[in-house]
């Protein structure tokens, strides 16, 4: 039977594993937050006792009676896990590791005894995306698109009329707790929602591909936004995302097309791992050499003051300079930014310190300087012990710090071995 | 190979049964390292990340052999669980999210694998693949045997020869680190030992089921004790219980499902009568608790019916305690305390005996302690510590009770000499419903 709506058959795989990865993505998102990453797992193997049930009790595979036996199987995992792990001392992973192995095999055995020939175990994992297309159809749409829709809408709902209970049990449930929302009733509803979407997407998907949707695009919003409400997005956004770059990936290599939704997903993780503006590597790595380069020039132009200041006429030569400020291609780098940013400039072979590169300098030797006095004068430590402290704070200390240090020495002239605090 | 040889002289059913119980048993011990570690659904996460590895090696190679394939999944399986690692250490994902990435990704890269292998133009025999995804005991070799015996034999001496330092780790790392033990390599021992087990297991009950394999014969054994040999030893035995008798009653199921299921068996059973976690045992000690508390409190009241009347023991009215406190079942406990000789019964009065009488005055004792207590050191007001004295004098033991007689004798609060027993810091009310509005 083909669907009323004239699309195209990629049109509606397309649209069905966008419907799926997107119910999925909504509440994987609470999953994520509340670290039940697992749970979705959890549950995704151990709806299959109550589907096998519910169809051994209905004879048909219609909507309604496999999504009350999703629900109900759901909330008795839910209620499993807790009451093993709260009576019986187990702990929770491990609780929820013997509830959904167990509730998974006794699925397969159920399959196999009494319902040969309707179920494709096989398919459980893998999802029959392909046959989307040959399915009945309900409302001018195929069962699968329809019935992931129903539940898209669904967790849209749920989540629209108790966003700020969602939010606030899923951040602090004991605050929820206190204000007198049951954080538990959320737990339970959260936990449902989850049952009955593995369920709806469980045809047309699979169990694998439910299992990344719900975690995947949630962890690769996580790593891109510190908000709930555009976390909740983005993590759409990547479902949809997944699904298209997976279904043309998967008919270019014609392979299949659940799988390559899922790998598409962790692609767009690995890249957001990397890539991720606040919590990427890229970015971490880039910040700690700046951070680095920093230290190296502002070192240097302490090393230099402090030996203007001695009066002494000795002169640095570049290489010199280089090899005292830890060497390496860093140090290379940090003379060359000093020597173009003007606090330095060349004397033949040797660095001299320029007017403005003094003023630099004074101002962390200042901090290096009040930063010691304050550790001998208010935390009584020996002279032979603050400097390496104040060497490594130096970098740190605000002008606003300065002043309050300032404010909170005794003397702030002299440091404690005798020396001049500049000004 | 003698073993090859030794092993092809059996039969298949024997074969099945002896690899399933070898596998059962080293799964149980090391699985018990993992549940104790917290990281139970880390063979589940192996379990379905050794599958690209093992399509890898089949398009490679060409062929089903079991070295070939075991290699691939073990280094996908190594893979997964460093990416993992790595994640939890360099972003912000946490350990949940990371485990589960992980095991969805590498999968569904397996899964793509098989469609491209299933393909015709591709070769080799692919029939027993499938066994990896669902396990399949009764395609048991004599190749798969060795490799389990192999894999026994060193998990066994490894776990026998660093007990210690694998205890050490498992119960508290933190102390490991600060002592110089090489925590991560000890650490990453473990996990590899439970990545080859997982590995090994897979063809023989699949991908979910193995997962159970490592977590529910630990988690059984777990309920019947408290130390870690036993805890080895029982849930070794365990799994090779559940393996050989899921083998020998599921016949014409699925061999994994009725394996795990037989586990699962064990653990409902365990769940019920194991000695102290037991459902059983709970109810039992929370039974008996409430009963003494009971006869606690009769005994304490009947002393306070007798408080003005000392040092004589009066006969008091039946009705005089029936309204004095709430009761449940009063004429039961003072069955119960005629039996212990505690009391004596006339008619429709009730008197202590001076037994009886010697042990309410320690009771009453242990309660207007700790009513003191309260009122002098956690501020509480002398109408509410009748309540909360109730809830802890069953349960304070006598180094205590001491060590408060001598704190308030110091302090001049107890009137008395130790033996006898001081006045009650409030006044005493009628019916103790009353005393809470």
């Amino acid at each position: 039977m083909t669907p009323t709506i004239a699309l195209s058959s990629d049109a509606w795989i397309l649209l069905t594993g966008a419907a799926t990865n997107v119910a999925c993505a909504l509440v994987g998102c609470f999953l994520v937050l509340r670290r039940m990453s697992l749970m979705g797992d959890a549950l995704a193997h151990a709806v299959l006792p109550g589907l096998v049930i519910a169809f051994l009790l209905s004879h048909s595979l219609s909507i309604v009676p496999l999504f009350v036996g999703a629900a109900a199987v759901g909330l008795l995992t839910t209620f499993l896990i807790q009451t093993l792990h709260q009576y019986a001392r187990t702990p929770t992973d491990a609780s929820m590791g013997v509830v959904f192995t167990s509730l998974f095999a006794l699925g397969v055995v159920l399959l196999k005894k009494f319902v040969v020939g309707h179920f494709d175990v096989a398919c459980v994992y893998e999802g029959s995306l392909e046959l989307v297309v040959l399915s009945e159809t309900i409302c001018g749409l195929p069962r699968p698109l329809f019935t992931t829709c129903l539940v898209l809408l669904l967790n849209l709902s749920v989540l629209l009329l108790l966003w700020k209970e969602f939010q606030l049990s899923s951040f602090d449930p004991a605050l929820a707790t206190t204000m007198g929302l049951s954080a538990t009733a959320i737990h339970y509803l959260l936990m449902t929602l989850v049952s009955v979407t593995t369920v709806a997407s469980f045809e047309a998907v699979g169990s694998i591909l439910v299992v990344a949707m719900l975690i995947v695009p949630a962890a690769t919003a996580h790593l891109l936004s510190d908000r709930l409400a555009a976390m909740v997005a983005i993590s759409a956004l990547v479902g949809v995302l997944s699904a298209v770059l997976g279904f043309y990936a998967a008919q270019y290599w014609d392979t299949n097309i659940a799988g390559m939704m899922t790998v598409a997903a962790g692609l767009l993780y690995a890249v957001a791992v990397f890539c991720s503006p606040r919590y990427g590597i890229c970015s971490t790595v880039l910040n700690n050499l700046k951070v680095s380069l920093r230290v190296v020039r502002e070192d240097l132009l302490g090393m230099l003051y402090r030996i203007e200041e001695l009066g002494s006429a000795r002169q640095m030569t570049s290489a010199e300079a280089r090899r005292a400020i830890g060497g390496g291609w860093l140090s290379r780098l940090g003379v060359a930014a000093l020597l173009r940013g003007g606090h330095l400039r060349r004397a033949g072979e040797c660095l001299q310190l320029t007017p403005r590169g003094r003023t630099e300098a004074r101002q962390l030797v200042r901090s290096h300087r009040l930063w010691e006095t304050y550790l001998v004068e208010h935390l009584g430590l020996p002279l032979d012990h603050v400097h390496e402290p104040a060497h490594r704070v130096e970098h740190f200390i605000s002008e606003q710090m300065q002043r309050e240090l300032e404010a909170e020495v005794a003397a702030p002239e002299q440091d404690p071995h005798g020396r001049q605090i500049p000004d | 190979m003698m073993g090859t040889l030794f092993f092809d002289s059996l039969n298949l059913s024997q074969k099945v049964m002896l690899g399933t119980a070898l596998l059962g048993g080293i799964s149980g011990v090391i699985g018990s390292f993992a549940v104790l570690r917290g990281r139970s659904l880390v063979g589940d996460m192996l379990a379905h990340a050794a599958l690209p590895g093992i399509c890898l090696a089949f398009l490679l190679w060409g062929t089903r052999d079991l070295w070939a394939l075991s290699l691939g999944a073990l280094t996908s399986g190594l893979l997964a669980i460093a990416t993992v690692t790595w994640l939890v250490r360099w972003t912000r994902t946490k350990e949940d999210a990371a485990i589960g990435i992980v095991l969805s990704t590498f999968f569904g890269v397996g899964v793509v694998l098989l469609s491209v292998i299933q393909k015709p133009h591709i070769g080799g025999n692919k029939a027993g693949l499938d066994s990896y995804l669902f396990g399949e005991p009764a395609n048991m070799l004599s190749d798969d045997l060795v490799l389990l015996t192999v894999v026994a034999g060193v998990i066994l001496s490894l776990v026998f020869f660093f007990f210690k330092e694998f205890q050490l780790v498992c119960f508290d790392t933190d102390f490991a680190q600060s002592q110089g033990w090489p925590t991560l390599k000890i650490d990453l021992t473990l996990m590899a030992a439970l990545t080859v087990v997982t590995i090994v297991g897979l063809p023989i009950v699949g991908v979910i089921l193995m997962a159970a394999m490592l977590i529910l014969p630990a988690a059984t054994a777990r309920l019947w004790t408290n130390r870690l040999q036993v805890l080895l030893v029982l849930a070794g035995l365990c799994g090779m219980l559940a393996a050989v008798g899921g083998t020998q009653l599921g016949r014409g199921l699925p061999a994994g499902a009725a394996i795990v299921l037989t586990a699962a068996g064990l653990f409902v059973l365990s769940l019920v009568l194991a000695p102290q976690r037991g459902v059983v045992a709970r109810l039992r000690s929370e039974w008996q608790l409430r009963g003494r508390i009971a006869r606690e409190h009769l005994l304490r009241s009947l002393y306070e019916l007798n408080e003005p009347y000392l040092p004589a023991r009066q006969q008091l009215p039946l009705q005089s305690l029936q309204d004095y406190r709430h009761w449940s079942a009063l004429p039961k406990l003072l069955d119960a305390a005629e039996a212990d000789a505690f009391v004596e019964r006339q008619d429709k009065t009730v008197r202590l005996t001076s037994l009886g009488l010697k042990r309410a005055a320690e009771l009453t004792t242990a309660h207007r302690l700790w009513e003191m207590y309260l009122m002098q050191h956690a501020g509480i007001a002398p109408d509410h510590v009748d309540r909360d004295a109730d809830d802890v004098e069953h349960l304070l033991p006598a180094a205590l009770l001491v060590e408060l007689e001598q704190q308030l004798e110091q302090e001049g609060r107890l009137p008395n000499t130790i033996t006898s027993v001081p006045d009650s810091p409030h006044q005493l009310e009628g019916p103790s419903e009353s005393s809470t509005p």
